[in-house]
């Protein structure tokens, strides 16, 4: 057995162990991250419209819709990019239990106001994200 | 201690948390169901809860709770489901979640008016 069999990557537990936390980092990180600008933008909208998360809720759909086709469409995008960015960031930045509780403190016509806005912009936002996508890469 | 920081660090929680679901999970669209039902109910108890703890109801809840549940997933599936043929179960989703979330958020309140 050559030197570098002996000290490669699998047998090392100590890259092991990296190995298996690099995901956990990675979602941390984009976790940290989502939730503060998260928190910067409903700062950004005070008031009684609970406008600061339908702001983030569709920007984070347009953007994971566009992360998810494109990881589709190329193959170009690695699992590492899709944790931090997919799974930690957008994910975080996005929010539905602060919908949830924001909604049922409305009174009942701005309550549907803003499940309608929040469903029919995050899903539009979807599809707009992905035919960005189609734009950039022809 | 600085609001941001409170918030990154419950948002650390939440998306890991998050992650431990969907691991256990495997089906996506229950997977997110169940983290949206489960955080909602949290973030209902603990603003009723926690109302006169700032500090507190911004770690756990705009914080973890926040990052625990997510919308653009949520959206993305439901959009695929739509597309994949499967057109009831997008709506079935979207209510689900909708109505599950809107519950617990009453739930969650209520148990912490009752424990307090």
């Amino acid at each position: 057995m050559s030197e570098t069999d002996a000290h490669s990557a699998t047998e090392d537990p100590g890259a092991r162990w990296l190995e298996r936390l690099e995901p956990l980092l990675l979602v941390a990180v984009g976790g940290f991250a989502g939730a503060i600008l998260r928190h910067a933008v409903a700062a950004a909208f005070p008031g009684g419209f609970p406008w600061g998360t339908l702001a983030v809720n569709v920007a984070g759909s347009f953007a994971l819709g566009a992360l998810l086709y494109e990881a589709e469409l190329s193959g170009r995008l690695s699992a590492e990019t899709r944790l931090v960015l997919g799974t930690g960031f957008l994910s975080s930045f996005t929010t539905y239990s602060t919908f949830a509780v924001q909604t049922a403190a409305l009174s009942p016509t701005l309550a549907v106001a803003n499940v309608g806005a929040n469903y029919a912009l995050g899903f539009v936002a979807v599809l707009a994200g992905r035919a960005a996508v189609g734009e950039v890469t022809g | 201690m600085n609001p941001f920081l409170l918030v990154g660090a419950g948002g650390v929680l939440g998306a890991l948390s998050r992650f431990a679901v969907g691991s256990r999970i495997p089906d996506r669209q229950r997977d997110t169901l169940a983290v949206n039902v489960l955080g909602s109910f949290a973030l209902g108890a603990l603003t009723a809860g926690l109302a006169a703890d700032a500090a507190l109801l911004t770690l756990f809840g705009t914080g973890f709770c926040g990052a625990f549940t997510t919308f653009s997933s949520f959206a993305v599936e439901t959009v695929e489901l739509y597309e994949s043929g499967a057109r009831q179960e997008a709506i079935g989703n979207a209510a689900l979640n909708l109505v599950g979330a809107l519950l617990a958020v009453g739930l969650g309140g209520w148990t912490a008016t009752a424990l307090a």
